[in-house]
């Protein structure tokens, strides 16, 4: 294993060389109004796509009449499942190796899906055409509900696939030791048992979905204008589906108002603007509405879990899960291939168990396709809310503290590198530690107190703990890759004879800070100012082969190859300034920006005369080319393993059930922070997001499959007003294998927090109200629900 | 039809459809591709102008009822080369990450500042509660907004 470098901040300064709190450098243009979002994109000719969409969950196709639409003055073309098949385009494979519909020919699967796609010489036109096209279904019988889609006589979704005569979208899937598990079960004190729903939810970017596709007949060339998490994977993926030439498609994705994992898929919608240009010959653009975003893209979780605890003498020993996933209509759910339940299997978590076994099973119903994270790594979520969930549960029927019983059943330090019972080897930790800094600040003796106190007065008040554990930065290319392709990311640092640089990264930001951190590995590595060194991302004709931004990956995957070839850059710098010195290269020693002859720290050269050398006309060193360069494409040896403890304080008004998150106390884990400005930044969002999640984010239907949550007048997204200021703290373990000891933080926020909060609401009921159990999210109505007595699961 | 319209100062007549909505004027009739849309039912505030000094979103409103009303986008905020406070505040505070919120959020800031230049945490927090951000948790929005009062008061103050 490499060496962790000493990378620790240094003092804090307002123009770090280096790692520290930097402002951003792309603020510049976005509080100015000038980003470049995939909307604000209009190219010469560019005509205008709108997307037809199903109004039933499930029904036979009869018929589809386009001749209205067509006799619109306004409208180019329009397109249907018919005219794809000609093309070879009728269907798409989806990431997780099912198909899925690109418009429905046969039948539609579920409320929203694609039927015809109008192309037009405006939005309002395109739009207005879509009510002049006449289809007949014939209304079939739905299935919402994972459970039912499994009965003998529910409907059968996918008569698309051969051999399909269920509701099954994969195997049963498992992980971990049943038998182990079993004698864990057979020997325990304490077991708990409980039906633990993780709802599905939506991570609804404020900037939808939405391409431009542009294709010049004469050339063959294909541009794309696309906000995607992983723009070369996708123009692979373009390159097999549509038959291109990979070599001549070119995928921009310019400013990305975000993506949370939604902006991971390819979307029909793409697919269909793509064949819209490529038949057309002229810009095609295609934005969605928020309707179409929620209801037809990357929905999240959806998990319904029935799972066991157990302890023995004051400890956690065992657990079990068996999940039934629901995949909707297609099984478009994103995950590396070898794991078809991602991540899940994470879910021993923090502690030091005997054993646990795990087994998923997925199906079918007549929902939107997706189960793309939305900020979680591969189902680490799910993973981490039922472990969650179950300790504290365990904590409350073994009349124990749930911080006591967390703090017994940890894995201890010295255990590190440490394999869980379902396979992970988790990197390093100190987690009694960062439990006990968030108790300090929580003030947690005192919050209990408090609580007492408001018990005897009627008033409600709950604290809920939260320690997860995290898998990110996926992954190491002898075990996982998406589609066959393997999760690395390269990076490209060219050093132009000035000593200012151009690092070019595969990594996707959408938000995420990349210009200026990315600069700041550069600026730590090889002391050129973050503002002389440039990140370029998002052009795949202007960036290496990689796998792009999600999963909590840039910093560990992307972010360890621009140190890593940031150190190859530094390795060729010192051959040439040994040259430069006629000196030998091991003689030379590094400081931040120079290299110097050892014993004689006056003679030496910066990293600018060593640039401004490697293009002169003077000698280099022998076998040596010119230049100040260098590529790599970075393979991690393992996932990094961020970890954090979070503790939640609800109020709940008695006579409303509103839930009230007064105070969030978050102490994240993350290795080496190169920005802590923007580390905090994102744990801020994230834990937003997770009272979004806990309070009032739900994708729900009815039983005909209608979508009720299909606008933000349904879809409900904290504002300002429901999230606390939230209480951060640290503690730095390094990752003994990232080369900056970095682990990657995006998402540990909303993974950690559902269930803090959650656990919160219960403890603020369980006393008073006997209630032991509630599922995401804690509306007001739910919560009330339960404190009468009658809980009920979302639907 | 045809409407006339001063947005950001500057008057400009155009022949427009009586349906368009007043974020498609400012966006692709006239090109100012700050102001954003995100959503379709007035929930996000990404869209949000002044109509004469007064935060609207201009999702909700149609091109044809501004006639003879004054229009300032997120564009009209630096003035001369000189940040606003608001824009120097978000910079500071870290209040941004995509940015696709950003310029609904300070052109709410900025009118929010106009009414009352000393607003405590609960009110900034309530007059940004007609947006959505997703990436930012609010808290440092709130901080950089406090930032741009702060910073206002001690220009006013070395002013006098």
């Amino acid at each position: 294993m490499a060496v962790v470098e000493q990378n620790l901040p240094g003092p804090e300064t307002e123009r770090p060389i280096g790692f520290g709190r930097l402002k951003r450098k792309e603020d510049a243009r976005f509080i100015r109004g000038e980003g470049t979002y995939l909307d604000d994109i209009r190219l010469p000719g560019m005509v205008y796509g709108a997307v037809l969409r199903s109004p039933y969950a499930h029904a036979r196709i009869v018929s589809i009449d386009t001749s209205k639409a067509l006799a619109h003055p306004n409208v180019a073309a329009v397109v249907t499942a018919k005219d794809l098949e000609t093309l070879g385009l009728a269907w798409m494979p989806t990431i997780s190796y099912d198909t899925q519909a690109v418009l429905a020919g046969d039948k539609v699967r579920f409320q929203g899906q694609e039927v015809a796609f109008v192309i037009a010489t405006d939005e309002y036109s395109a739009n207005d055409a879509l009510t002049l096209i006449d289809v007949e279904y014939d209304p079939l019988p739905a299935v919402v509900n994972a459970r039912k889609a499994l009965d003998p006589d529910a409907p059968l979704i996918r008569d698309d696939k051969i051999g399909q005569r269920d509701n099954l979208a994969s195997p049963t899937w498992e992980a971990g030791d049943e038998a182990a598990t079993d004698a864990a079960f057979a020997e325990a004190d304490t077991v708990v048992v409980r039906d633990i729903i993780y709802p599905r939810c939506h991570p609804a970017p404020l900037e939808t979905c939405g391409i431009i596709a542009d294709f010049n007949p004469q050339t063959g060339q294909l541009d794309i204008y696309n906000g995607n998490q992983a723009p070369h994977a996708h123009r692979t993926v373009y390159a097999h589906v549509a038959g291109l030439a990979e070599h001549m498609i070119r995928i921009m994705c310019n400013d990305i108002g975000g993506g949370f994992g939604n902006k991971v898929p390819v979307y029909p919608g793409y697919v269909c603007a793509i064949a819209g240009s490529i038949v057309a010959g002229v810009p095609v653009k295609w934005v969605e509405n928020r309707t179409e975003n929620l209801t037809s893209t990357g929905f999240a979780r959806d998990y319904i879990m029935h799972s066991e605890i157990c302890a023995k003498d004051g400890r956690i020993t065992g657990l079990r899960a068996d999940v039934l996933a629901d995949h909707g209509a297609f099984d478009s759910t994103a995950q590396p291939t070898k794991f078809p339940a991602g991540f899940f299997h994470i879910v021993c978590g923090s502690y030091d168990l005997k054993a646990s076994h795990v087994k998923v099973k997925a199906v079918y119903t007549n929902k939107a396709p997706g189960g793309v994270a939305y900020r979680c790594s591969f189902r680490i979520t799910e993973a981490v809310y039922l472990v969650e969930r179950m300790v504290e549960a365990l904590a409350v029927e073994m009349g124990v503290d749930p911080i006591d019983l967390r703090m017994n059943s940890f894995i201890a330090p010295e255990q590190f590198p440490y394999e869980t019972t379902t396979g992970w080897t988790y990197d390093s930790g100190n987690y009694a530690e960062t439990m006990r800094v968030a108790m300090g600040i929580a003030g947690y003796e005192e919050l209990r107190r408090e609580q007492l106190e408001k018990r005897k007065r009627g008033e409600l008040m709950g604290i809920g703990i939260s320690f997860f554990t995290e898998g990110v930065g996926a992954g190491p290319r002898k075990h996982m890759d998406i589609l066959g392709l393997a999760m690395n990311d390269g990076a490209d640092l060219r050093v132009h004879p000035s000593g200012k640089a151009v690092v070019s990264i595969s990594s996707q930001p959408q938000g995420q800070g990349h210009e200026t951190t990315f600069a700041q590995i550069v600026a730590e590595e090889l002391g050129i100012p973050p503002e002389d060194v440039e990140v370029r991302a998002g052009d795949t004709d202007k960036s290496p082969y990689g796998l792009g931004t999600y999963g909590s990956r840039s910093t560990p995957v992307s972010g360890a190859a621009v140190a890593v070839v940031s150190r190859k850059v530094r390795d060729k710098a010192r051959m040439i300034a040994a040259t430069m010195l006629e000196t030998r290269p091991e003689d030379l020693a590094w400081e931040k920006g120079r290299w110097f002859v050892k014993g004689d720290p006056e003679k030496g050269a910066m990293i600018e005369e060593i640039a401004q050398r490697a293009y002169s006309g003077e000698p280099m060193p022998a076998d040596m080319e010119g230049g100040l360069d260098a590529q790599v494409i970075y393979d991690p040896p393992n996932l990094t393993y961020p970890y954090g403890a979070y503790i939640a304080v609800v109020d709940i008004d008695p006579d409303t059930a509103a839930v009230t998150v007064r105070r969030f106390i978050a102490v994240d884990d993350c290795g080496v922070r190169i920005n802590p400005m923007v580390v905090e930044g994102q744990i801020h969002g994230g834990l937003a997001e997770g009272v979004g999640i806990a309070l009032m984010e739900l994708i729900s239907f009815d039983e005909e499959g209608n979508c009720l949550n299909s606008s933000f007048m349904d879809y409900l997204i904290p504002t300002a007003l429901e999230c606390p200021d939230f209480e951060l703290g640290e503690t730095v373990t390094p990752c003994p294998h990232h080369p900056l000891g970095a682990k990657g933080v995006g998402e540990s926020p909303n993974v950690g927090s559902p269930p803090a909060i959650v656990n919160a609401v219960i403890d603020a009921l369980h006393e008073t109200h006997g209630v032991d159990h509630i599922d995401m999210p804690c509306t007001p109505a739910r919560v009330w629900a339960a404190m009468q007595g009658r809980p009920e699961p979302p639907q | 039809m045809k409407v006339s319209i001063s947005i950001n100062d500057e008057k400009v007549s155009r022949e427009i459809e009586p349906r368009q909505l007043l974020v498609h004027f400012i966006r692709d009739t006239e090109g100012l591709t700050g102001t954003h849309w995100g959503c379709d039912t007035s929930n996000c505030g990404a869209c949000v102008v002044h109509m004469d000094g007064k935060p609207v979103k201009s999702c909700t409103i149609l091109a044809a009822m501004c006639e003879g009303h004054e229009i300032h986008t997120v564009e009209s905020l630096e003035v001369d080369g000189q940040l606003d406070p608001v824009q120097q505040g978000f910079h500071e505070q870290h209040a941004l990450q995509c940015g696709f919120c950003t310029p609904g959020m300070m052109m709410t800031a900025r009118a929010l500042l106009n009414e009352n230049p000393d607003p405590t945490d609960h009110e900034i927090r309530t007059a940004i509660s007609g947006g959505i951000c997703r990436c930012t948790g609010y808290m440092n929005i709130v901080s950089a907004i406090r930032w741009a009062a702060e910073h206002e008061a001690a220009a006013a103050k070395q002013e006098v």
